[in-house]
C-alpha cells in the first residue's frame, strides 16, 4: 500500500536501519519516524482504539491525531510519527489502553 | 401561549447545569410543564469541570442535616441512574464501592478517625458505618500504593460517575420527558409576585407559578430578585487528566479517580482566582501530580494529556443553600458545589418539595438566613 518515494531520500549514500514492527524485520532510512515504518511494513493495524477497539493506522504524521500509537522499546502510547528509527527498535501495536505498570512496593 | 403573548408553563428553572437541570428533570416527572433557562457558554459551567466524586464521608462535621442530605442522596443515585438509563439509554457510569481518603503519618490517621467518629455521633439514627484501614490491608485493596501511605478511611457510602455522561442524560430525559430546554437564554430581568413569576430572555418572557434559581454563580445577582439571597464565591479547582489505562483502580479516592473510559483524574485543589479560569498556577498542578504520585508512584509513568480549571460554588460555610422566597412565594433557590452527589437528592426529593410548594422542615438549616448577623444597635 505504501511506497518510498524514489526522490525522497538517496538511495546511494542514504542508510537503511532494520527495525521491527510486530516482531516483522523492516528496512527504512535513518532519520525515518517509526510511523514510517509501520506504513512501510504493511501492517493493518498499530493500534486500536481504548473505548471502541477500532484499529487505526498513523495518519497526521505532525503529533496531532494520535492515531499512530505505539509500544516502543517496551514503552507504551507512544506517538510513533515523533520518535526516529533506531537501529533494533521493537515497534508493537498498541492494543487498546496501556497497562499502569504497577510493581509492587511490598 | 396566554393572550398577552407569555409562554405559560408551570415551573421555570434557571440553570441548565447538573443543579438545574437535576431539578428540571425532577419537576417535569412530578408532571409539571417546565422551562430550563441555559445561559450559554459565556457561563462558568462548574458542571464541566467536576471531578466525577458521589462522595458522602467528611462531609457535613457538625452539621447533621447536610450528612443526612449527602447521605440520602447517594442512596438516591442508583435509582436515578437506572431511570436515566431505561429512561434515555445513557449509563453514567455510575459505581458505588465505596471511596478512600488516605493518610500519609499517624498523626493524620488519628485526626481522621476522630473526625470520622464524630460524624458517626452525629449522623443518629441513620447510620454512619466506616473503617480506619490500615496500608497492609489496603495493599490488597488498591494496586502499587506508595510507601509513605499509612492507611485511609472507607465508607461503603461513596462511589463515582461521569458529571458530562450525568449532564447529557438530565438533559435527554428531561426533554424525553416533554420538558423545554432554551439554551442561549440568558435572563435580562425578572418580575416577581407571589406565585407568577415573569422571566425575561431579552424580548420574550416566560411565566409561572414556580421559579427556580439553580444558575451556580450567578444566583448571588439573581437572588435578590424574588427577595433572597445567595452570598457565593468562586472556589478555583484545577484537575489533571492522564491517558487511558486499562482499569487498575476499583475504588474512588478523594485524589484520584479513574473514569469507566480509563483516564485517571488527579485533583483535589483549592485556589482563590476570582472568576479567572484560564490562568495557570504551576505550583498548584505541581502539587496536584505530587500528591497522586505520592499516593501512587506509578501514575509518574503515565502522559498526561489534559488539564483543566473550573469554578467551585461556594457558601460562606461551603454547606448548600436552598431557601424559598417568604415574600415571593413559589421562588426557590439552590446551590451547591456537589453537583454530582446531591445529583440524587436534587432529582428524586427536592424536586417533588418545589412541587408541592414546602421545602421539608429537616432543609430549614439550609436556608441563606444562616448567613445573616444581627445589627448590634
Amino acid at each position: 500500500m505504501f511506497r518510498r518515494r524514489p526522490e525522497a531520500r538517496p538511495a546511494q549514500g542514504g542508510r537503511l536501519v532494520e527495525v521491527f514492527v510486530a516482531g516483522k524485520p523492516v528496512q527504512v532510512p535513518e532519520g525515518a519516524s517509526a510511523a514510517a515504518a509501520v506504513l512501510l511494513s504493511g501492517a493493518p493495524a498499530i493500534r486500536t482504539t481504548p473505548v471502541g477497539g477500532a484499529p487505526r493506522l498513523p495518519y497526521c504524521m505532525i503529533g496531532i491525531c494520535f492515531d499512530c500509537l505505539a509500544e516502543i522499546d517496551g514503552v507504551a502510547n507512544r506517538q510513533s510519527c515523533l520518535v526516529p528509527v533506531a537501529p533494533g527498535m521493537r515497534i508493537e501495536p498498541q492494543v487498546g489502553a496501556r497497562a499502569a505498570r504497577i510493581e509492587d512496593a511490598a | 401561549m396566554t393572550a398577552s403573548g407569555h409562554a405559560m408553563h408551570d415551573a421555570i428553572v434557571i440553570g441548565g447545569g447538573l443543579v438545574g437541570a437535576a431539578i428540571a428533570y425532577g419537576l417535569q416527572r412530578q408532571g409539571l410543564s417546565t422551562v430550563m433557562l441555559d445561559e450559554g457558554d459565556v457561563a462558568h459551567r462548574a458542571s464541566r469541570g467536576n471531578f466525577g466524586l458521589v462522595w458522602v464521608q467528611s462531609k457535613g462535621l457538625g452539621a447533621p442535616h447536610y450528612q443526612h442530605w449527602t447521605h440520602a442522596s447517594a442512596r438516591a443515585w442508583p435509582q436515578l441512574a437506572a431511570d436515566l438509563l431505561a429512561g434515555t439509554g445513557i449509563d453514567v457510569g455510575l459505581h458505588q464501592p465505596g471511596g478512600l481518603h488516605f493518610c500519609f503519618s499517624d498523626d493524620e490517621m488519628a485526626q481522621r478517625d476522630a473526625l470520622m467518629g464524630q460524624l458517626r455521633r452525629e449522623a443518629g439514627n441513620a447510620g454512619y458505618e466506616y473503617r480506619m484501614i490500615p496500608a497492609a490491608e489496603l495493599r490488597d485493596m488498591v494496586p502499587g500504593l506508595g510507601p509513605q501511605v499509612v492507611g485511609a478511611s472507607w465508607t461503603p457510602y461513596d462511589g463515582h460517575a461521569s458529571p458530562l455522561h450525568l449532564l447529557r442524560a438530565l438533559h435527554a430525559a428531561f426533554q424525553d420527558g416533554g420538558g423545554l430546554y432554551r439554551p442561549n437564554a440568558r435572563v435580562t430581568a425578572i418580575k416577581a409576585a407571589p406565585r407568577d413569576f415573569a422571566v425575561a430572555i431579552g424580548s420574550e418572557t416566560v411565566r409561572a407559578p414556580r421559579l427556580v434559581l439553580a444558575s451556580g454563580l450567578g444566583n448571588a445577582d439573581l437572588a435578590p430578585l424574588v427577595g433572597l439571597s445567595a452570598p457565593l464565591r468562586p472556589e478555583r479547582g484545577q484537575i489533571l487528566v492522564t491517558e487511558r489505562t486499562r482499569q487498575v483502580l476499583a475504588l474512588p479516592t478523594h485524589v484520584v479517580r479513574q473514569t469507566e473510559e480509563g483516564s485517571l483524574l488527579l485533583g483535589d485543589s483549592k485556589e482563590d482566582m476570582g472568576f479567572d479560569t484560564l490562568t495557570q498556577t504551576p505550583a498548584i498542578m505541581r502539587a496536584i501530580a505530587r500528591k497522586a504520585v505520592q499516593t501512587f508512584p506509578w501514575i509518574a509513568e503515565l502522559n498526561i494529556v489534559r488539564a483543566w480549571a473550573a469554578l467551585r460554588v461556594m457558601s460562606p460555610d461551603g454547606k448548600p443553600i436552598y431557601d424559598q422566597s417568604e415574600r415571593y412565594p413559589g421562588a426557590t433557590i439552590a446551590n451547591c458545589h456537589s453537583g454530582v452527589t446531591l445529583a440524587g437528592a436534587h432529582a428524586g426529593l427536592l424536586a417533588p418539595m418545589i412541587a408541592t410548594g414546602a421545602l421539608a422542615p429537616d432543609l430549614s438549616p439550609f436556608s441563606a438566613r444562616r448567613f445573616d448577623v444581627q445589627k448590634a444597635a
